[in-house]
């Protein structure tokens, strides 16, 4: 059987993708083992995978959906709360001390949560379009954060305890949620290898969807909802199937990085957040997925690099955002680029499925 | 008494929230973009008026013009700089780069201003306390409601009456056509541009006057519920985005009164989602045929 051109540039890009994962965690790996990695970086390793997790599921969103979702970071938060909370129950209740158990079930939970929320949320939105959909996914996320700041759960006595609004729990027992102080008292056991396993599932269900039928469904619903409708796709099924799969990935990042510290507050999730992951992913390339994985490692570690930059940092993202928009959008400058870069490309060449 | 006393400040909000939500919808209605800088806009007319206050020691009125000066120069160059090149782009990008021009214009005013919230001076605006019966009203909530009204009726007229009100009502209403006339469509963009903000500027300060902290972030929640007014009222309606404005105003302060204080924003944002699939044309507006 013969490979047409486009599937064999795209298995290429799908294995330089993966093949560049598992180098760099190779490479991290023997880092560690050497012990030639520094304090800090160290330090970033389970953030760095959990925001490429972010970044890859919000692309399949915004780039490949074509649904522009401000409220990421809502279902992270959803995660890292699942994740908090079933951790916590774990240990205290069911006595289950392996910690690598305690980390995939808390991650599962946090990824079907996030999920069923971004059904709820979905069933509701995606009948709305454009900049519509734009600020109801911000409204969700400010709202969910508003729900968080009030909710207070702990464990005693062998079972969970739940209260909203009002603290009003019994005394002497642990505290898991506690309203505006966020989960608190938290045993980290995020591990480095968990968050690679991620990235891998992550990358694996995404540039599976994206090639396979329902991808082809998905991006026509983004290029003409009306041809795409008039051609028997239905549509909000579509766009259903995108939105709720970002939002499993984004809780099970979410659950990955709450486990990683002592304490998840809800200021950790505002819209800023959402914002933040927005620009990894424009940065990386609307669609591109290795973009968004290279994006988002190159601006998790610079801030930390960079001292003085860190200070900037929100200036500059911002003026990317423009800048990428306006260059990459107005007619006059993409020709005049592709005239200068026309003698250098002998051929249309497209890596993947690159806008 | 408390019902009366809430209703009056859920109206002075709600005030607040229809002149910002009035530049959402012009804008909305004239270039089919949500301006979501437009409620940094706000904070940048509150600061100015602030610095004309405090540092510079202009009269109360003297400071509202430079802000309003200052906002209607910046939202001018914002459109002409970031907007206009994508006048034919997807509304995607468009709204990703107003979403930049938003982080763009809190991080400049976090390095001009710094982070430490300041205290809004005392002007005319909020100098006085009235005692009618047993209720106590500020004059701040008596000039935000007058000021709204005056908005409202002199938009109505412009809209109607002047040449530059019908060519804006034109190219809301098919940009190509309203070209076709002579209409100077970047022009009419531009002054629409200009009106949105020179009113953000009165309510940055009609907004600092009654809750006097003042901070890069300030205008951002504010934007968004005006933005959320709008949709409720019916986006690009004029009274709508009036109705809308005070509506979700009193809705939200019977909210933090009735129900829960720290659930305030998250009623406004429900309301919001209970309109857009309840009647995703607002109270006001007006449905739009899809064309293929």
């Amino acid at each position: 059987m013969k490979m047409t051109k486009a599937k064999r540039n795209k298995l290429i890009y799908n294995i330089v993708t993966f093949a560049l994962v598992i180098g760099a965690f190779l490479i991290l790996q023997s880092m560690i083992a050497n012990k030639t990695i520094t304090r800090s970086l160290k330090g970033q390793l389970v953030p760095i995978c959990c925001w490429i997790v972010m970044a890859v599921s919000l692309n399949l969103v915004i780039g490949i959906s074509g649904e522009l979702s401000l409220g990421h970071a809502g279902f992270m938060s959803v995660g890292a709360y699942t994740g908090a909370v079933v951790s916590g129950l774990l240990i205290n209740v069911y006595d289950i001390q392996d910690a690598t158990l305690r980390l995939v079930i808390a991650i599962i939970a946090g990824g079907l949560l996030a999920g069923l929320v971004g059904a709820i949320i979905g069933i509701p939105v995606l009948r709305l379009q454009g900049d519509y959909l734009a600020i109801v996914t911000l409204a969700f996320g400010e709202i969910i954060r508003n729900l968080v700041n009030v909710l207070y759960i702990g464990t005693g006595d062998g079972r969970l305890y739940m209260s909203f609004l009002n603290k009003k729990l019994p005394e002497g027992i642990v505290m898991l949620v506690d309203g505006a102080k966020g989960a608190v008292k938290i045993k980290p056991i995020s591990t480095f290898t968990a968050g690679f396993i991620l990235v891998l599932i992550t990358l694996a269900v995404v540039l599976n969807l994206v090639n396979s039928r329902a991808g082809r469904a998905i991006k026509a619903c983004r290029d003409n909802r009306i041809a795409a409708e008039s051609m028997g796709v239905n549509v909000t099924k579509y766009k259903m199937m995108a939105f709720v799969t970002a939002a499993v990935l984004a809780g099970m990042a979410g659950a990955l990085y709450g486990l990683n510290s002592s304490t998840v507050v809800p200021t950790q999730f505002t819209f800023n957040q959402s914002i933040n992951v927005l620009v990894f992913v424009v940065l990386g390339g609307l669609g591109n997925v290795l973009g968004s994985v290279i994006s988002a490692t190159l601006l998790t570690v610079l801030p930390e690099v960079l001292r003085a930059f860190a200070d900037y940092r929100m200036l500059v993202y911002a003026v990317v955002l423009i800048l990428v928009m306006i260059f990459t959008n107005n007619p006059t400058i993409r020709s005049f680029v592709n005239r200068l870069i026309a003698p250098f490309k002998k051929q249309n060449k497209s890596g993947g499925d690159a806008q | 008494m408390i019902f009366l006393d809430n209703l009056i400040n859920g109206l002075s909000l709600g005030s607040i929230y229809a002149i910002i939500a009035l530049g959402y919808t012009m804008v909305y209605g004239i270039a089919k973009m949500l301006n979501f800088a437009h409620g940094d806009i706000i904070m940048v007319g509150a600061y100015i008026a602030f610095c004309g206050l405090q540092y510079w020691g202009l009269p109360p009125i003297v400071a509202i013009l430079a802000a309003m000066v200052v906002c209607t120069i910046l939202g001018i160059t914002i459109e002409g700089l970031a907007y206009r090149p994508l006048r034919q782009a997807a509304s995607l990008a468009v709204l990703i780069t107003a979403i930049g021009m938003s982080y763009l214009l809190q991080n400049t005013a976090l390095m001009i201003w710094g982070a430490n919230p300041k205290s809004f001076p005392r002007t005319f605006i909020n100098s006085s306390i009235l005692h009618i019966g047993g209720l106590s009203i500020s004059s701040a909530t008596i000039y935000t409601i007058l000021a709204n009204v005056v908005i409202m009726i002199a938009l109505t007229l412009f809209t109607a009456k002047t040449k530059m009100g019908k060519a804006m009502r034109c190219v809301s209403e098919d940009r190509g056509a309203a070209e076709l006339m002579g209409i100077n469509v970047n022009r009419t963009i531009s002054v629409t541009f200009a009106i949105g903000s020179a009113l953000a500027a009165i309510a940055g300060v009609l907004l600092c006057s009654s809750y006097p902290i003042l901070q890069p972030t300030t205008g951002s929640m504010p934007g968004i519920k005006a933005f959320t007014a709008a949709v409720f009222g019916g986006i690009g309606s004029i009274p709508g985005a009036m109705l809308g404005g005070v509506l979700l105003g009193v809705i939200e302060i019977f909210g933090k009164a009735y129900i829960s204080t720290e659930l305030g924003d998250a009623i406004v944002f429900a309301v919001l989602i209970v309109v857009l699939l309840v009647k995703p044309t607002g109270l006001l507006g007006k449905p739009v045929r899809e064309k293929v």
